[in-house]
């Protein structure tokens, strides 16, 4: 019978046969899938357009072209004022959230590298100082955090007239930071050619030192030599073209300082508060990887004589690098994210020009929003897809490394046998 | 809260992306919800706030207490829909809330370009600057190179800018999210001036500890007149809402108040026993009840009582009628009559 039933044709129709193949009920479901999703943003789309023409208002980025009319004081990159135009006013924006993110993940790097090294102390008392410090930050949330910094800085400093003074030329007021601003006069442009050229030449010789240690084996002073290229050259040009440096200084004039580089609270505020509390996580993905490498690593390290410091630097840290860059991207993300929150005490970033004072005095909330959310997109995947390039050239070059060490170990191996 | 703005802003598109298509039949809503919905700032002393028990209180706020009393016949079935500068157009624009009391200047662009419907002025204002006594400043043209306190959003930040530019001045624009954080910037130091309509001024300052130690300028540098608005596309709901106000001024026109209510029912004026629904039928033809000015009298007064309970010169925030006065008294306020 149930041979019969297997060889015999098969009468049921088209769909139950379809649905009897696993591949081919793979493929329906995802159709089905798929037909709900666009389904579902057919439905949302269809009711923007419908809601949008109830309230009468056109679907259209014109407006990007008029004049903004409002002012942004933070805009340390480009010339901005009220009659500028909405886009500029987008690309101040855009800007500053740059600004904020990248000296973000600058010092969440530092900081959290240091900390997750001092995590693994075996001294107990930095062991567990560090260990409530990642606890507690990690444990408030981010906006807290940033309001509190902001608070200590507007609240505990003083006002400009009896501000903080450092010679005459360091200021700390609760309105920023004043600090001498470098004024670059003619000639400078011979002190940078120098910088840039000793920059290449330590670019070259840094290659060629690893090529001759791989080769050889000797180990040259790289970083003595490139600190003092670089150093040394830029210093013999500057001294060459006639020192062509002058400091702008710090001045109280009226209500508030003018020249020198003002740092303003809002940007130390939301800078500091969203690299501590990323540094915190990055402290903890750090620990991990460093303790993810077996310690036989390190045991086989000594054993062959590298010092501690050269097996950390040679042995552990590339190795634990390919467990801590993954995670270490989504924190960069996190904290680029994070950085929106910049509209709680005022740091003029993209949601606070765009997505704040243009969606407001236009009413384009749905043009406005669009543009926020494709910045921010754009954003993250220009980030994972450097720490993604980052990532694979982790990994190769582990991998090299690795096919190196065993081909050397196996002809050392077979010397001795012979 | 900051974060919860954000979020309403959020909230906001995304009722406008996913909510049905808005009904126009805002009475109609408002009538089966049983409960009328202000859009209202998060909290500005004498205008919008809540008291010890929660309850809210204020200028705008008796507005609000008006048009519920006017539709539902009882004050108290309000819900504040609280908002800051930056969210109130998109709160009702999606269907938060259903009339925005929120003293909200009226201009071309909110107009015609945010599709709103403006019902007439509650209150004419102006923009002012507040600063310290301590500074010496005595007036606007001083405050070349001054760090400015200004909430995100409005009107404000605009005139601000065209003002300074306008004069070849520069200045440090400090810009806040909400009144309570503009505020703790300016007793800080944060900023040397703090900058918002003139009523909303006096209402901060009387917050202050020690308001003696600040000033207002004496210079006024745009128009801002404030007054509710809905959503386009509803006349009998625009109709509702201007006549509500209407109807608070033409009662203080008429000497009706709050405790010679109940005798005005047998005034010798027509328009008076119009008003109270004793004579014709206007109410109904609102869609109303007979007695609906009536209720918004007995639960909130006439315009000058609302006026005086909540930031005249018996109160903290101690504001005159000036421009504010009926049109009879020198001021601005008339009304279209009642016939």
């Amino acid at each position: 019978m149930a041979v019969i039933a297997e060889t015999g044709p098969d009468t049921r129709n088209l769909i139950a046969r379809l649905w009897s193949n696993q591949q081919a009920r793979s493929v329906i479901i995802q159709i089905v899938a798929l037909t709900v999703v666009f389904a579902a943003f057919g439905f949302i789309l269809r009711n923007v357009v419908i809601n949008l023409e109830n309230v009468g208002k056109e679907f259209n980025f014109s407006f990007f072209l008029y004049p903004a009319a409002y002012d942004i004081t933070f805009s340390p990159f480009i010339e901005y004022s009220s009659r500028s135009t909405h886009l500029r006013a987008a690309v101040v924006g855009i800007l500053n959230t740059m600004l904020v993110a990248a000296c973000g993940i600058v010092l969440a790097t530092i900081m959290g590298f240091i900390m997750g090294i001092l995590r693994l102390s075996t001294n107990w008392l930095v062991n567990r100082l560090v260990y409530c410090f990642l606890e507690f930050t990690r444990n408030v949330p981010v906006l807290l955090h940033i309001l509190f910094i902001h608070g200590l800085i507007v609240i505990q400093l003083p006002v400009p007239k009896m501000a903080l003074n450092f010679a005459d030329s360091f200021f700390l007021t609760n309105r920023g930071f004043y600090i001498p601003q470098p004024v670059w006069e003619p000639g400078a442009g011979i002190v940078a050619a120098a910088f840039v050229i000793s920059v290449v030449f330590v670019v070259f010789f840094v290659r060629w030192a690893k090529k001759v240690q791989d080769e050889t084996g000797r180990v040259y002073p790289v970083f003595l030599i490139s600190t003092g290229a670089i150093v040394g050259a830029t210093a013999v040009a500057f001294l060459a073209a006639g020192m062509p440096l002058s400091w702008s200084f710090p001045e109280l004039k009226g209500f508030n300082f003018t020249g020198g580089l003002a740092i303003k609270p809002e940007f130390i505020a939301l800078w500091l508060a969203l690299s501590y509390y990323t540094s915190c996580f990055i402290a903890e993905i750090v620990r991990a990887g460093i303790l993810a490498v077996s310690h036989g690593q390190t045991e086989a390290a000594y054993a062959l004589g590298l010092r501690p410091n050269r097996t950390l630097q040679l042995i552990v840290i590339p190795q634990a690098l390919r467990v801590i860059v993954p995670p270490l991207a989504s924190q960069y993300l996190n904290l680029t994210k994070n950085s929106s929150l910049a509209i709680a005490i005022g740091y003029m970033d993209v949601v606070a020009t765009v997505g704040g004072i243009t969606l407001m005095q236009t009413g384009k909330e749905m043009e406005t929003m669009m543009v926020v959310l494709l910045i921010y997109l754009t954003f993250s995947l220009v980030i994972s897809g450097f720490m993604n390039w980052f990532n694979r050239k982790m990994m190769l070059v582990e991998r090299e490394a690795k096919k190196k060490r065993a081909f050397f170990s196996f002809k050392t191996g077979t010397g001795e046998d012979s | 809260m900051r974060p919860l703005n954000v979020l309403a802003a959020s909230v906001a598109v995304a009722a406008l992306t996913v909510a049905g298509a808005a009904s126009a039949g805002t009475l109609d809503d408002v009538k089966a919800r049983g409960v009328l919905r202000c859009v209202v700032s998060t909290g500005i002393a004498g205008f919008a706030y809540p008291d010890a028990n929660g309850v809210w209180k204020g200028f705008d706020i008796d507005f609000c207490r008006a048009t519920a009393a006017a539709v539902l016949g009882d004050p108290t079935k309000i819900k504040a829909v609280t908002s800051t500068g930056k969210t109130r157009f998109t709160l009702l624009n999606a269907g938060e809330g259903d009339v925005l009391w929120r003293n909200t200047t009226i201009t071309f662009s909110r107009d015609v370009g945010v599709k709103l419907r403006f019902h007439g002025v509650n209150y004419y204002d102006g923009q002012g600057f507040m600063v310290k006594k301590a500074l010496g400043v005595t007036c606007a043209t001083q405050l070349d190179g001054a760090s400015i306190c200004i909430q995100t959003g409005t009107t404000t930040e605009l005139n601000l800018a065209d003002y300074f530019h306008a004069n070849g001045m520069k200045y440090e624009a400090v810009t806040i999210e909400t009144n309570d954080e503009a505020r703790q910037n300016y007793i800080s130091g944060r900023c040397d001036v703090y900058t918002t309509d003139a009523s909303g001024l006096a209402a901060t300052r009387s917050t202050f500890t020690d308001p003696d130690n600040h000033i207002v300028l004496p210079e006024i540098i745009s128009k801002e007149p404030l007054g509710p608005a809905t959503r386009q596309g509803d006349a009998q709901w625009s109709d509702i809402i201007t006549w509500v106000l209407n109807a608070t001024i033409t009662a203080e026109e008429k000497g009706i108040t709050q405790a010679n209510l109940d005798s005005m029912k047998s005034s010798k004026d027509p328009e008076v026993l119009r008003l109270l629904g004793v004579e014709g039928s206007q109410g109904v033809e609102l869609g109303l009840s007979k007695d609906w000015a009536y209720n918004i009298i007995k639960a909130v007064g006439n315009y000058g009582e609302i006026f005086e309970r909540n930031i005249g010169v018996n109160t903290p925030i101690g504001l005159e009628r000036g421009l504010n006065a009926l049109w009879t008294d020198g001021g601005l306020q008339y009304t279209p009559p009642f016939r």
